[in-house]
Formats: structure tokens, sequence, C-alpha cells
């Protein structure tokens, strides 16, 4: 029905049609947790913004322990690249299935209107591609994924997602219209993965995405992930591969779930701007302790950082933090400030009949 | 693979000899016990296990020259699943997951506990005592396998500094090319005789986690938690007694032990000149 579909809906030839006579930009998209260059806010009038993704379906391994999985990817990662653009562009969208992938593909933008938010238009085969025009009308971040027809969870679930920025030609305001900048942007997807085992309880390996699928469905039928990841693997933003700010930066941390309820929560920091359905038109949420991301949806958060260390930040479903996977680490470099937090009292002996902070040094000696 | 086959026949023979040797050695003999290794005292640097602090603020541990008072018997190996397996056959060590194929590897996924059960099983069994190594005999037996990790030095006043320096030095930490236990003597023998020391198991010792103040130039142990004790391997960490599978995750980066084992310290004498010797300290510190 897709094809039927998209030839019913196909305006013009499959010319690149020039119809708005409006300048074009390409963006060369990097893999997240970074976000291309952009303009926070723009002066300029609306543009042609062409972005393109490539399907790869690849083997890629998702923990330490060495699991392989058979994943589908935009471009190669998990999530898709961040493609970036202001109220009133217009995306034109190249969607290259190359002929060594096994399965048809497309793609569904939950800020795109109309056509399945593009689903309806793209089915593209392996050795096909396609190129779809639309309108950035809201404001916000927001999931695109895979959408074949009778597979859609399980290509998502797969990698197949990733998220859409349309920013608010004049930047990003507070509730009193205030402007809002960042210095840096993290992008983190995160992805519940549903890896089936064998009669051992060990993981099992397939040649190919196909082959895992009946397994790997009836895992998902459960609904009960093995894995639940940042950016396609446990440890993926820790240890080496930690994020980085500085004392005094601003950070804006995008996080999209494109189908499961994820709870980001920032260890030793908070959201100082948060919006938590992701949708700029709303204000933001000030200094929130934990967010909610929809499954489906995209939030994002403004932190300054006021302290350095280690920062956590995690989904704060502990379970799937720290047994499934889904932390990521900020290393914040900087000043301690003594004023936000000291040690007053190390750990040491509980003293007799001693309460707080008062001569503590005192009260250890005198036992 | 010679030395694996030699190790085999010395795992199946060591618990039927070994009683024999008990009653009709006299004590005290080196390396009596197949299986052990007796290792002659020597110096050896040591930096003692648990959290230093001068002044409130983290320091790295002293580092000390050790003298041992007398010689090491210790396992050339790691406990083998065979072997723990056959403490669980007699209901005497908990019931803990044994490999699929082989049971010539590492007993792996073993708490301090179950530890401790097979040492009094296998003491039982032969007449020997056997015990857990404290961590100061691990580090000697050890010798260049064994891993200095001392704190970094950074300004003391900033709490974030070491902090992130700690987590850099853990993130910088190798992982095993492999998890899976792999069959004995696979990590080749160290200078002392002993195979597959810092390898990809872990292994139990009996010392207990301690905190020390060295304020005003004194040392002074402010607690002592042995719910907490000294595990050794590719790098030295703490674990809580009962864990059987280790994991980081949450606000640390550190590489957990691929897998927690043990080998014994074999009391090559007769038990009560040990429990004297182990009454008056068997090391004497420098």
């Amino acid at each position: 029905m897709g094809a039927a579909v998209a030839a019913m809906m196909a305006a013009a030839p499959a010319a690149f049609a020039d119809d708005l006579k409006l300048p074009r930009e390409r963006v060369d998209l990097v893999a997240p947790p970074f976000v291309h260059p952009h303009e926070q806010a723009t002066k300029s009038g609306p543009k042609i913004v062409e972005f393109k993704l490539t399907v790869r379906e690849k083997e890629v391994v998702i923990d330490d322990a060495g699991t392989k999985f058979q994943a589908m990817t935009f471009n190669g990662s998990m999530p898709g690249p961040m493609m970036v653009l202001h109220e009133g562009d217009y995306m034109e969208l190249t969607l290259v299935n190359p002929a060594t992938n096994t399965m048809p593909h497309n793609i569904d933008l939950h800020a795109a209107t109309g056509g399945l938010g593009g689903g309806a238009l793209t089915h593209v085969n392996p050795g096909e591609q396609t190129v779809l025009r639309w309108k950035a009308t809201r404001p916000g971040v927001f999931v695109y994924h895979c959408a074949p027809e009778g597979m859609i969870p399980w290509h998502v679930v797969s990698g197949m997602h990733g998220t859409v920025m349309v920013l608010p030609r004049d930047g990003l305001k507070d509730r009193d219209g205030k402007p809002l900048h960042y210095d840096r942007i993290y992008y983190i997807g995160e992805n519940d993965l549903y890896v089936p085992k064998d009669e051992n309880g060990k993981y099992k390996t397939y040649e190919s995405p196909g082959e895992s699928y009946a397994d790997t469905m009836e895992v998902m039928r459960k609904l009960i992930p093995t894995h639940e990841v940042f950016e396609g693997r446990v440890g993926a933003l820790t240890g080496k591969n930690a994020l980085t700010a500085k004392v005094g930066e601003t950070v804006m941390i995008v996080h999209s779930q494109a189908n499961r309820d994820t709870r980001p929560h920032l260890i030793g920091g908070h959201g100082d701007y948060v919006w938590e359905t992701g949708k700029f038109n709303n204000p933001p949420e000030r200094d929130l302790e934990t967010w909610f991301i929809r499954g489906g949806s995209a939030g994002a958060a403004l932190y300054t950082f006021r302290e350095p260390g280690i920062y956590a930040y995690v989904n704060h479903n502990l379970i799937e933090a720290v047994e499934l996977g889904a932390t990521a680490h900020i290393k914040v470099e900087g000043k301690w400030n003594d004023d936000l937090m000291k040690s007053i009292v190390p750990a040491a002996p509980i003293p007799p009949d001693k309460i707080g902070a008062a001569k503590p040094v005192d009260a250890v000696i005198a036992r | 693979m010679l030395i694996v086959l030699k190790l085999k026949a010395a795992a199946i023979g060591a618990a039927v000899i070994a009683p024999l040797l008990a009653a009709s050695l006299a004590p005290p003999a080196a390396s009596t016990v197949d299986g052990t290794v007796s290792l002659p005292a020597s110096s050896f640097s040591y930096r003692t296990a648990g959290d230093f602090s001068r002044d409130g603020k983290p320091v790295a541990a002293p580092l000390r020259n050790i003298h041992p008072a007398g010689d090491l018997a210790i396992m050339k190996s790691q406990v083998t699943a065979a072997a723990y397996a056959q403490c669980m056959a007699d209901g005497a060590c908990p019931r803990v997951t044994m490999p699929a194929g082989s049971l010539d590897v590492p007993v792996v996924g073993v708490s301090w506990h179950d530890a401790n059960a097979y040492a009094a099983w296998i003491s039982r069994k032969t007449g020997i005592p056997h015990r857990l190594p404290t961590d100061e005999e691990w580090t000697f037996a050890a010798a260049e396998k064994a891993r200095d990790e001392a704190l970094p030095l950074v300004d003391p006043a900033d709490p974030a500094l070491a902090w992130i320096a700690r987590y850099d030095a853990e993130a910088a930490r190798g992982r095993p090319a492999v998890a899976k236990p792999q069959p004995t003597g696979s990590f080749g023998i160290n200078s002392k005789g002993l195979a597959d020391v810092a390898g990809n198991v872990w292994e139990w010792t009996s010392t207990c986690f301690v905190r020390v103040s060295l304020d005003a130039g004194t040392e002074r142990i402010t607690n002592t938690n042995c719910g907490v004790r000294v595990v050794e391997g590719a790098h030295r960490t703490y674990m809580t007694d009962f864990v059987r599978d280790p994991r980081t995750g949450g606000c640390a980066a550190g590489v957990p032990p691929a897998n927690l084992g043990f080998r014994l310290v074999v009391e090559n004498r007769w038990p009560a000149i040990a429990l004297f010797e182990r009454a008056i300290g068997r090391f004497r510190r420098s």
C-alpha cells in the first residue's frame, strides 16, 4: 500500500523540483552524542536544508561482554544523527537504502505534517533512494524513526530512530521571553534492546536481521528489555567516552526515546530549563530534578554546571541505569565551590553525644 | 599444554595424597602439599590497602617494605571448578553455577563466604589448615603481577581534582580480552611460580577494608569493615563479601573484576604452631 500511496501523492516527476525559489544549505551530519554546527537563532529567511540519511544494516556490539546485535540504523549510528533546522525552513531529505541491505525501509518524522510523517512517501527497497521535502512548522525536538508496515516496532528497537530539532528562528526563550543559549549540545538517544537467549541463558547471535526476527519478536512481546542503552551500547558515554564540560558552561541535553518511557536525571545537578515534552512554544520548566520522556518523543534540558567533578546522567529507573546500561557520565572541570558543597566532617568514628559540626575534631580526639 | 596436564593430575591427586602427607611429614617442611608452591621469605614493597586520609583529605596509602617472618605456601593455581564441585557434592560449599564445558578452569562466581566454606572443607578433608591469603601475602606471591595504584598527587583542597583523576585512572584500565574463565595455566606463570596471577579471575583475600587516619604523623585505623574484603588481580579493588558477580555502573566508571575466584594459602605447619604464628602476626612490619 505504501508504494501505491506514494505514487498517488508524488506531485511531480522525480526531477528536483525547485518550485520554492529559496536558498539552499547542505548539512553534513555527525554521529551522536554530537550535533552538526548550527545557528541557535537566525536573522536570515527560510531556506531549504538538505540532509542525507543512508540506512545501514550492520552487526554491532552492545555491551562489554561483547554481545553482538543485528542493528538497523540511519547513517550507521544508534540513534541516527540529529538534524537541525529552524521553524519555517524546509527539510529536503534524501533517504538511501543501499543494495547491500536486505530489507525495505522508510522514515516517519514526528516533526513533519501529513503522509504518516513521510512514512507513506519514503518506502525504499535495497538499491533505491527517495527525496522527501517537508516544512518545519513547529519548533521543538522530535523523534524520527523507520516505520515499515508490519514491522515498525522491530525496526525501531533495532536502532532505526533519531531526532530532528526545529529551533525558533529567534532562538530559545524562558517563560518571560528572555533569550536562552547553550555553549554545548549533547544528543542522547536511548534504545531498549531485546536480545534473545539460548537454552543456557547466553545471548544468541545471528547472521542477519532477518534471521533474528522471530526470536527477537518473542522477547519484545514480553516487554522487558535485555539492555537499555544510550547511543547504542552499554558504556557508550562512560569512562573514556564520557561527555565533557566546564564549570560555567551551559549544556543542552536532548534526550530521545522512540519506543519506551524514560526519566532522565543528572546526578549532582538539575535541569535549569527543561522542555519536558520537547516543544519550544511551551515555556520551559525550572529547576527540575528528573524529567519524563514519553516513549515516542524527545525532550530538551539546559543546565549550567556550577561544580566540577563527575556527573552521572541516568535513566532514573536505576535498575535500567545500572543493570541495563542507561547511564552516561559528564566529566566537568573547573574550580570547586565550597559554598555550594563542602565536606565538614569526613567519615570518622561516631563521637559520643555529638551532633552537628561544632568542634568535630575535638570530639574525635576526646574518645 | 604440558603444564595444564600436570596440573590436572595434581588436582585429582591432591585430595588423596594430602592427608597422607599431613600425617607423615614433620613440620615445618617446604612445599609439602601437592599443588602448592613454597615461597622463601624475602623483602617486598607493599602499598597498604584501604582509604587513607590526612587532615580529612584523601592521600595515597603508605608504601611499606615488608619482611615476611616465614615462608609462604600458596596454591600454584586458582581453585578449579572441579575441586569446588567436590565440595558442593559433599554439601559443604554453597552451590554456584558450574561451567558448561570442562571443569578444569578456575571456579568463578564465588563470594568470600563460598571461598571460606571451601577452605574449611579442604582443611577438614586434608587435615591441613587452608585459608585465604591476606592482601600482603597475595601481593608477595603475585610479585611482578601485583599492581601498585597509588592515588595521583593533586591539590587536596579541591575534591573534584582527585575525583576526576581517579575516574580517569579507572576508565583507562584495560578489560581482559576474554571474560570467560580459561583453562588453568592460560595466563602464564609468574616469577614465583604461580599460575594465572592477574589473569581474568580476581582473587578474594582475607583482608578487611580499613579507613586509616595519618593525622599528626601517627597511623590510626578509624574504621574496619570486614563486610568488605580486598580483592586482588589485574587491579586491586574492594568487594562486599556476599558478591559473586561484580559489576560497576551508576556513578563509577571502573572496570569491575571480570570474575571472582580464589586460591588458598596452606599452613605448612602443625595447626597449633600456625595458630600461634597467626596470633603473633605472620608478618613483621618495618
